[in-house]
Order: structure tokens, then C-alpha cells, then sequence
């Protein structure tokens, strides 16, 4: 008698599996990793690699002795959290405070509901919000002690760059978000902020160091969203009604009165938003899977975010909108597509 | 612009290794099983009993009722047995048994190769031919082809659509029956436009198939009626209700039979038995399979006797060794394509009315990754070709939540396969879903 392998239909499969889906993520992060490597060099090397080996080796250690199962580290998942929680951390950020982002990104938002696929928020931006609540003074630090990358030799025509022709030493103080809101809550219109500070956006589409690391280019992060888009990755729904959410509320409140509200542009290349709307709000577990459901999440995200930045006491938020909207997940799941047998035309 | 259906769907490399391999005549078997049960519907009752003689041809079991077919001789010889035999899948089956003795034919049969044109029936006539003929689907589900001919009250048929889709991988016998017998195919399909009482006529075809395509434009240039759709390559095309959207943009609803949006679907070589039956009248006693596999040795089709061992099949295309035994590199044998065929666990088991063609597998190829957690990814959802949403009937399969099943129309899965194909973390949606699809039609009937 020949043996034979015995299983139902079907009998072949795609080359999809999480492990390749994580690494394709992997890749498409790389432009951001680079950027924030080559403006900030070691240090920004330092939080990565820190952020990367804690996610790793916590959920490893997680699985093998507490859950006694097999390891799930080969899937990668873990990695693209550290990468993830990395990017949002301001490249000052003690090691420490990136392994206790490990703790709470891995442990407590990932592990506690059961692991990849069970959990409600997304693990890097519960960790980025413990951090920004617990060590304010760190998270909103945005110096950069030493960079072997100096960017003296910056080949970029000058006039694209700030008032000095060259990119600063060291920046400390605000984001250009930061610097907005306080200067309007104190009086202030954006017509003076602007030369003040000298806003450049071409500073924000290549690269500035004012904000945690995934934010420092915008170029980079597209990049990556036209990576994941090539790879089918992801689909373009959530980011695409982010970015027109954020786009038609600013650019209501700005025509009302340009001097008390900053211009669309300005909110959509600045703080974590397209970092948010390409690498955070498209994570699968914590996404709606209809497309009607990833709209609603789109747009909610969109909405929530500039409410505080607008009003709210926080000068960015993003990752408060993203985690709110993943609670409500499970809701916007329940929105059933269209049946099939509705649609009977007689075309 | 090429058609194709508006929802969901995959893309599997086609893997059409044999489609150049012309259709070589299979040798007649020493004994041959042939199968009550090769058509949906009631089983056939045999008319003939152990040491009768037969020719081939010879009727050998009257349809049981309206939905079922009649079963003809396949060889002619001394019929060796009338009992349940084991099919592919080693269930008995009520078959008949014959042991051959050279290959005499039945004298109203015209053998001649000539193609005959000119069609004298009437509709009636050809109706009655082809009930009387045996003839079911040929695409796979073998469905008796008279009862879809059979007008419905309230239905008028407007289209008759030959599908020539062939959208599972391997499987090239629909394309060689295209290639080498395109007159016979649309001669076939002209009469059961006659039959439908003069309908529109198309044939779809995917664009893997372009010199089907250009044949089959030549040939019905000059005929009005007819009409060539050429389809984008997309899995599952040649399901009935994803052509019917594909062709005429009309969708079938849930427990609806595809004629209530007017269309009639036919496989070609379904058309190619009817013109066999009707000019030749050469009842359905042979079909086309493919041999297939990824190695280049074992790629063939064969025009085979109905009731032929599967292993003859296997051994002839090289895909056994000299004692019989499949060489160890194959491990699973599937009967039909690899999206929805199932697996052969008895390879003496016979060969059907429908069959078309069996796929080798190695054991890379087909064997099942270990399964991982649900990423939420909704890439199952995306490839649903019926919108249903796969990872949520899954989890209430599992479940045993059947109301709520039903409330997802678990009912209207195809079954074909496109989730668990497209599953990253290779659960086996499928098969829950599939379970849950049976108890839930069951439930439904109890009722």
C-alpha cells in the first residue's frame, strides 16, 4: 500500500505568513531607522537597539517560563514593536526608561491579553503613553547630546534649512506643536510664531530633530507606507482617512481665523501624525478588518487628534486618539459588509 | 478590457505545465468499475446482472427519478459483478463490474472522425438525447445536464454561458477539449441554446488561455448569437455563480438557482458530450483528464474510459515505479484541482463521469504549516468571493453557534478555498467552515 497525505481542500497555499507580513513591516521601517540614525548617530542607535532586545527577549522569556509554550519570537512581531516603541521615543531617552517602554509594551498591552492577535491596544503606544505620563521631563527632552553623524556637511541647498544655514548642534525645548500651542494660549498668532521659529516644512519632509525619532523625517515614513502599499501589506483605507480628516479640520479652523490656527500642512507633517496614521493605526489586531469599520476608525483618529491639539492640554495627540479608537475595535467589527444576495441587479 | 467577478478572490500561480501535451487516447483496462453514483442525485439502478454480455455504449443503469442519469457501458465484455465497490475515497458504492473483452461498440454509434454540422434535431429531440445520454457537468459537480435544461416556472433563461474558465491550477483537460475540438464544443453548445428556446450564447474564457480565446473568436465570428468574453486570470472564476457575475454582472442570491438571473451555465466539455451524444450518438462513456504535478515527467491528458483504475492513470503518466508504488517524492494525490479537489486514499478506486484530471503533490508543496494565532489581518475576508467573513464563521464554528452561523449566511460558502489559501497564519478556516456549512443545510432541511 503507497501512503498517502490525507487533507481536505485546499491543497496549496499563498507564501503569506505572519513571519513574512512582520518583516515586510520590518523593511518599510528601515527609511525612518535610518534617518533617525544618521541625525542623531549612536544615541539614536542606543534607544533602538535597547528597545528592540528588551521587546524580544522579554516576550521570549514570557512565553518559554510563564506561559510555557513555544516560543513566538520567530514571527518577528516582537521586533516590530521595539522598532516601533523606539520611533517613538525622543532619541535622549535613558536606557532604562526604554527597557520599563519593554515592560509595558510587551508585558502588560501584549502578553497580559494572550499575545499577538489578543491584544486591544497597541503595545508600542500604550508603552509611549506610560512613558509620556510617567517621565515627562524625559519624553518631552528633545536634545541630542552627541551625534557621530554631524551633520555638518549637509549637501542640501541652504535656503531649505533653518535661519542659520546649517542644521543645529543640539535642539532643546518644543516641538514645533509644543511651541504653537503655548504661544497661542499665551496671546500670541501664528504669523509671529512662524518668525520666531522659522517653521520650515521642507525641515519636516527631510528631516528635523525636534520630536521622538520616527517623526524626524516625513520623507521616510512615506517611504515606508509606498513599501507597504507595493507589498499589499496594508491597504490604503485608515491612513488615506486620517490624513483627510486631519486635512479638512484643520483647514476649516484655519480659513475661520489663520492667525489663532496653524495651516493644514503644518498639521500633517508635524508630531507623530502620519508616524501614527502609517505604522500605528494600520497595526491588524488593533484595526477594524471591514473596510466601512477602517473608515470609522480613520476619520474617529483624525478627529480626536486635532481635538486636543486644538484644544486638549497635551500639545500632540495622536497616540491618546489611536489608543481610543483601538478600544472601540471590537464595536466597529460588528459592522457587518454588505451581503452578497443584496446586491442582485439585473445589469 | 477583460471581465472578471467583483468580489474578492486570489491569485494562484496557474501551473498550466500540461497545456501543450495534446489529448492521447488512454488503452482500455482489463476490468472496469463503473459507479451508480457519478451524477448528484438519486444513484442510477442497474439493468443488467453478473454474466451478461455488454457492448460499449450499451445502457447498463436507468436513472432513479428526474434528478439522476442514466450509467452506459464503458468496454464492451462480460459484466463480472454487480455489488458496492470503493471509490477514490475508499466509500462503497453500488457499481457495475466489467471484465473486458476486445472493443466492440454498439452499431448505432458513429465512430467516423468526420465532424457533423449540420444539426437536423429538433429541441425536443435534443433534449430527450441528452437526458437519455447520461450527460452531467463536467466541470465538476456533475450535475444531470437535462435538469438545467429543463425550463423553471417564473424563469426565463436569457444566456447560456459555456464556461471555459478552467481557473484551478494544474488542470488543462478543458483547454485541450478547446484547442482540438473547438467545432464539436460549439456545436454541442448551439443545441443547448436551442434548447434553452434561442438564447444569447457565450463562452468565457480566462486570458491564461489566449489561443482558446482567438480560436474560439474565429470560429463564431460569422454567428450573431454567439459571443467569446475573454476573463482575467482570477480564482474561482469557473465557479458558476462568480462567472454569471463575471460575464453578465449579475449576482445570484442566496438559495437561488443561477437561472434566476437568466443564465445557464455549461462546462464545454459538457457541450463537447452533448454533441458526441446527439450527432454521434455515443452516449457519455468517455471524458478528458490531465496528470499532473511539477515535475516535467508526469504532465499529460488522456481521453479515458469511464470506470478506468485511478492508478493506471498515475502509472502510465510515470508517476509510479515498475512495481506499482508511486515514487516516494509524491505524497498526496488529489482528484480534480488542487483548490478544491479532494484527496484520492484509494488509488484503485475508478475513474467518474466528471473527473478531470488528477495533481501530484510533494510533500513541500502541500503539506499544512503549523497554525498560528489570528493577526486580525482580514486577508480572508478580502479573498471571500461570497462576502462572508471566513475568521468570524471560524470562530463561531468552534463554537458550535449555529444561530449565529446562519445570521453570517454560512450557507452561501462555495467552499473554495480562498481563505484558508490566503491565511497567514494558516488556520484552517475551511474546514471548520465547511462542517459548520453541512450542519447548518442540515438543520435547514430538518425544518
Amino acid at each position: 500500500m503507497d501512503k498517502l497525505l490525507i487533507s481536505p481542500a485546499p491543497h496549496l497555499h499563498s507564501k503569506d505568513s505572519t513571519r513574512r507580513i512582520m518583516r515586510d513591516v520590518i523593511i518599510a521601517l528601515m527609511p525612518s531607522v535610518l534617518v533617525s540614525v544618521y541625525f542623531a548617530g549612536l544615541s539614536a542607535l542606543l534607544v533602538l537597539v535597547v528597545s528592540v532586545a528588551g521587546c524580544v527577549l522579554l516576550e521570549h522569556l514570557i512565553v518559554r517560563y510563564l506561559m510555557k509554550k513555544k516560543t513566538t519570537v520567530k514571527d518577528l512581531s516582537a521586533v516590530v514593536t521595539g522598532i516601533l516603541l523606539a520611533l517613538n521615543l525622543p532619541v535622549s531617552s535613558p536606557w532604562w526608561m526604554v527597557l520599563i517602554g519593554c515592560v509595558v509594551a510587551i508585558g502588560i498591552a501584549k502578553m497580559t491579553f494572550g499575545g499577538l492577535g489578543h491584544n486591544l491596544f497597541n503595545p508600542a503606544l500604550v508603552a509611549r503613553v506610560f512613558l509620556l505620563i510617567s517621565f515627562p521631563v524625559q519624553m518631552t527632552n528633545w536634545t541630542v547630546a552627541n551625534s557621530i553623524f554631524r551633520p555638518d556637511k549637509w549637501e542640501l541647498p541652504k535656503n531649505l534649512l533653518g535661519a542659520q544655514g546649517q542644521l543645529p548642534d543640539a535642539s532643546s525645548g518644543a516641538t514645533p506643536l509644543g511651541i504653537i500651542k503655548e504661544g497661542l494660549a499665551n496671546g500670541m498668532t501664528m504669523e509671529t510664531l512662524s518668525q520666531q521659529h522659522d517653521f520650515s516644512y521642507w525641515h519636516m519632509l527631510f528631516g528635523h530633530i525636534d520630536g521622538s525619532m520616527g517623526e524626524a523625517s516625513v520623507l521616510a515614513i512615506l517611504a515606508g507606507l509606498l513599501y507597504l502599499l507595493f507589498r499589499k501589506v496594508i491597504r490604503p483605507v485608515i491612513p488615506l482617512s486620517i490624513v483627510i480628516t486631519v486635512a479638512l479640520f484643520s483647514g476649516i479652523l484655519w480659513l475661520t481665523d489663520p492667525s489663532q490656527y496653524a495651516d493644514p500642512l503644518f498639521h500633517l507633517l508635524t508630531g507623530g501624525l502620519l508616524l501614527g496614521a502609517v505604522f500605528m493605526a494600520t497595526d491588524y489586531t488593533t484595526s477594524p478588518m471591514s473596510p466601512l469599520g477602517m473608515i470609522v476608525f480613520g476619520v474617529g483618529i483624525g478627529i480626536v487628534t486635532m481635538v486636543i491639539r486644538v484644544w486638549g492640554a497635551y500639545p500632540e495627540g495622536v497616540s491618546f486618539a489611536i489608543l481610543f479608537m483601538n478600544a472601540l475595535v471590537p464595536l466597529l467589527n460588528k459592522i457587518k459588509p454588505f451581503p452578497y444576495q443584496k446586491e442582485v441587479s439585473r445589469g | 478590457m477583460s471581465k472578471t467577478f467583483s468580489i474578492g478572490g486570489i491569485h494562484p500561480k496557474d501551473s498550466k505545465f500540461s497545456r501543450d501535451k495534446s489529448i492521447e487516447e488512454f488503452p482500455i483496462p482489463k476490468r472496469v468499475v463503473i459507479s451508480m453514483n457519478q451524477h448528484l442525485g438519486m444513484p442510477a439502478v442497474p439493468v443488467v446482472k453478473k454474466g451478461d454480455t455488454v457492448k460499449t455504449g450499451q445502457l447498463i443503469a436507468e436513472p432513479a427519478g428526474f434528478v439522476s442519469a442514466p450509467v452506459h457501458a464503458s468496454v464492451s465484455g462480460v459484466v463480472a459483478d454487480v455489488a458496492p465497490y470503493p471509490d477514490f475515497l475508499g466509500k462503497k458504492v453500488l457499481s457495475v463490474v466489467i471484465d473486458t473483452d476486445g472493443d466492440e461498440w454498439m452499431e448505432t454509434i458513429d465512430r467516423s472522425p468526420e465532424i457533423k454540422h449540420e444539426i437536423t434535431a429538433t429541441p425536443k429531440e435534443i433534449f430527450k438525447i441528452i437526458s437519455d445520454s447520461g450527460i452531467v457537468g463536467l466541470g465538476g459537480a456533475a450535475f444531470p445536464t437535462h435538469v438545467k435544461l429543463t425550463p423553471l416556472e417564473g424563469m426565463k433563461p436569457e444566456f447560456l454561458i459555456l464556461n471555459g474558465a478552467e481557473c484551478e491550477p494544474y488542470l488543462t483537460s478543458d483547454y485541450r477539449l478547446m484547442m482540438e475540438h473547438a467545432q464539436e464544443i460549439l456545436i454541442g453548445g448551439e443545441m443547448m441554446r436551442r434548447v434553452l428556446g434561442d438564447v444569447g450564447g457565450i463562452i468565457g474564457i480566462e486570458e491564461n488561455k489566449p489561443k482558446a480565446i482567438e480560436l474560439m473568436k474565429r470560429l463564431t465570428a460569422n454567428y450573431l448569437q454567439w459571443e467569446v468574453v475573454p476573463l482575467k486570470k482570477r480564482y474561482p472564476q469557473g465557479g458558476e455563480k462568480q462567472l454569471i457575475d463575471a460575464v453578465l454582472g449579475r449576482k445570484v442570491p442566496s438559495f437561488s438557482l443561477p437561472i434566476s438571473t437568466g443564465a445557464v451555465v455549461q462546462n464545454v466539455g459538457t457541450a463537447y458530450a452533448v454533441y458526441e451524444a446527439v450527432q454521434k450518438h455515443k452516449p457519455l462513456i468517455t471524458n478528458v483528464l490531465t496528470v499532473s504535478s511539477s515535475d516535467p515527467s508526469v504532465q499529460k491528458n488522456y481521453r479515458f474510459r469511464i470506470g478506468t483504475p485511478i492508478r493506471e492513470f498515475l502509472s502510465a503518466a510515470g508517476a509510479m515505479d515498475k512495481e506499482g508504488h508511486l515514487f516516494q517524492a509524491f505524497v498526496k494525490v488529489v482528484n480534480g484541482g488542487p483548490m478544491m479537489g479532494k484527496p484520492v486514499s484509494n488509488l484503485d478506486g475508478p475513474v467518474m463521469k466528471s473527473t478531470s484530471g488528477f495533481v501530484l503533490f510533494t510533500e513541500k508543496e502541500t503539506k499544512r504549516q503549523e497554525e498560528g494565532d489570528c493577526i486580525r489581518c482580514s486577508k480572508c475576508f478580502q479573498a471571500c468571493p461570497m462576502r462572508l467573513q471566513p475568521y468570524l464563521l471560524y470562530q463561531l464554528a468552534i463554537a458550535g453557534r449555529t444561530e449565529e452561523l446562519d445570521e453570517n449566511r454560512v450557507f452561501d460558502c462555495i467552499e473554495c478555498g480562498c481563505c484558508l489559501y490566503s491565511c497567514p497564519a494558516h488556520i484552517p478556516l475551511l474546514d471548520q467552515i465547511r462542517l459548520a456549512k453541512n450542519i447548518s443545510l442540515k438543520n435547514k432541511r430538518k425544518k
